[in-house]
């Protein structure tokens, strides 16, 4: 099985948009993840039906037993989270704050205090016309996730480990749910686009990604909008080694098909999308090689 | 007054609200624009200056393996498994460890002491006569956060107005930069993506009871859906900023919509005013 994931630094390159063409026109059978569990919208552009549901616990939550408090404040003292804040009988818990440390147990000489599960979104796995596709959903506020990444990739995993690809959508950024996403993959296309953030971000994620693995590749999505930010990046990416597979023109058929949810592919004669089909052939050399 | 720039989608447009905000408002008062997506910051390269930088360390735990009998009560409260004690020494995993002190006071040899470690850095600069840029940067490679955020807001603790630009998404990062904020404003453009991340950014800011507003950029017009979401959600629609190739190219450079076209100076004077509105003129 080949692991790809689709990534970006910058949020709004395409990432999403690309992922749906790939799991298009990629050949073999694909089983899919929707990393970005915090805004997850790879679900949108491929018709989805539910499979199956799962509620996901992150890490557990204090909670003071307001019998047994003594209103001592030891547990305030060593939350450094200030997730707990005295209130009028009781000391409440802060549950966004709360990191699931447990220290503020070790410290109360009442015993009042236990770690709960705390339900922090779901999983679900979804039927498509390409694969089944794994995606999550954080509650409004919830940490963890990092975690919920994880799960939302083991979830995929363990339906499908026979497919032949296993294509992941990631989340912008470089912190925890990137460096979750890339974890275990073997192959990183990273989207970028022809701004100064664009290829700022570029440059920050893919030393990132070199810490998990050496096969990165890039495409440059609306490369027509600046050509000389697109050379710029290209002799970076020159420089560092990492191979340009895909120069994707501004297409408005590519909006529109967005729009209407959508993938690229079904405008197949249009700029966009046959630059797509472009990377995807260059691609799939590439990870077969 | 500390305005958040938030929006559930990446790439809708914040940086570019955030640094027109800021901008804008430096013309005619001092003015603190703070870059709180410290995983991909970008704010800097609109505004080129020189910079003072001061590290960002969190606290973790350095084990006395002289002192240490390998009890393993480290390890055992440890709920991130950041530390694993083996029979002859006691392993330490910093990307694991949140540096919440636990293992410090699990340990009742005192083996455990706390040292620092670097996660980031934030730096400051005057790219304009009345802007300060702070700057939250996360180490390359460091997972967490929140600690380079909330070292990059200290020092913006007592300015007045603020702007802070947020990381995409709903998770820890963007409560972070919300916490203490006084009024928010989602960027969102108008794409089935960009709705479906307002809804979830929204329930967010409500959660905190932050009051908010909506910035809808590159409109073509067809703002209905966007325009529906916002009067059901209690959301007033700030601004309007069209699609055009040619603002967006600007952004794309790295230059500023209002200093290139200062006609639009006014519209961000407004979206500031508006911002003061939303709070009921509390500052």
């Amino acid at each position: 099985m080949i692991r790809l994931a689709v990534i970006s630094g910058k949020g709004g390159t395409g990432k999403t948009v690309i992922t749906a063409a790939l799991a298009h026109l990629l050949p073999g059978s694909h089983v899919l993840a929707d990393c970005d569990v915090d805004a997850a919208n790879l679900g949108i552009l491929l018709a989805t039906r539910l499979i199956r549901r799962e509620p996901f616990f992150g890490m557990q939550a204090a909670v003071i037993d307001p019998a047994l408090c003594t209103q001592c404040g030891e547990c305030r003292e060593v939350c450094r989270f200030h997730a707990v804040n005295p209130g009028k009988d009781s000391f409440p818990v802060n549950s966004t704050r709360c990191e699931g440390c447990a220290v503020c147990v070790q410290a109360c000489p009442a015993g009042a205090i236990r770690m709960e599960p705390r339900a922090c979104g779901e999983i679900c796995l979804s039927g498509t016309a390409v694969g089944n596709l794994a995606h999550g959903r954080l509650f409004p506020g919830a940490g963890n996730s990092g975690l919920l990444v994880h799960a939302v990739k083991k979830m995929a995993l363990e339906d499908d480990c026979g497919s032949d690809l296993f294509l992941v959508d990631g989340p912008p950024g470089t912190g925890c749910p990137l460096m979750s996403t890339v974890t275990g993959m073997d192959s990183v296309l990273v989207v970028t686009e022809p701004s100064v953030s664009g290829l700022h971000d570029l440059k920050r994620v893919v030393t990132v990604a070199r810490q998990f693995t050496n096969r990165i590749f890039v495409s440059i999505n609306k490369f027509d909008l600046d050509e000389s930010l697109t050379r710029a990046i290209e002799t970076w990416c020159q420089e560092e080694g990492t191979k340009v597979l895909g120069k994707i023109p501004f297409d408005p058929a590519v909006i529109e098909a967005v729009r209407n949810c959508m993938p690229v592919t079904h405008v197949s004669s249009f700029p966009g999308a046959q630059a797509m089909q472009a990377l995807a052939s260059r691609l799939d050399q590439e990870l077969g090689a | 007054m500390k305005i958040a720039v938030v929006s559930g989608k990446g790439g809708t447009g914040k940086t570019m609200v955030a640094a027109n905000l800021a901008f804008t408002l430096s013309l005619t008062r001092d003015t603190t624009l703070v870059d709180c997506d410290v995983e991909e910051p970008d704010l800097h390269l609109f505004f080129p200056a020189s910079e003072t930088s001061l590290d960002v360390t969190v606290p973790v735990p350095i084990v006395d393996e002289k002192i240490c009998d390998r009890c393993g009560k480290c390890g055992e409260s440890c709920q991130y498994g950041a530390l694993t004690v083996l029979k002859d020494r006691v392993l330490f995993f910093p990307e694991l460890c949140h540096s919440c002190g636990g293992c410090t006071l699990a340990c009742d040899k005192g083996a455990i002491k706390e040292g620092k470690m670097r996660v980031g850095q934030v730096t400051t600069s005057h790219p304009l006569p009345r802007l300060t840029l702070i700057t939250g940067i996360l180490d390359e490679g460091k997972p967490l956060a929140t600690p380079v955020i909330r070292a990059a807001k200290e020092r913006a603790a007592w300015a007045d107005p603020v702007i802070l630009d947020s990381a995409p998404g709903t998770a820890c990062p963007v409560m972070e930069t919300l916490d203490g904020s006084d009024a928010c404003i989602l960027v969102t453009e108008s794409t089935p993506f960009g709705l479906h991340d307002l809804r979830l950014a929204a329930d967010v800011v409500e959660m905190l009871g932050v009051p908010a507003g909506v910035v809808i950029n590159r409109s073509d017009g067809n703002d209905g859906t966007t325009r529906e979401l916002c009067e059901n959600r209690g959301l007033p629609v700030l601004m309007t900023i069209p699609f055009e190739r040619e603002i967006a190219q600007i952004q794309n450079q790295g230059r500023l919509l209002c200093a290139v076209r200062p006609s639009w100076q006014k519209d961000f004077s407004s979206l500031f005013s508006e911002c003061e509105r939303i709070t009921g003129g509390v500052r």
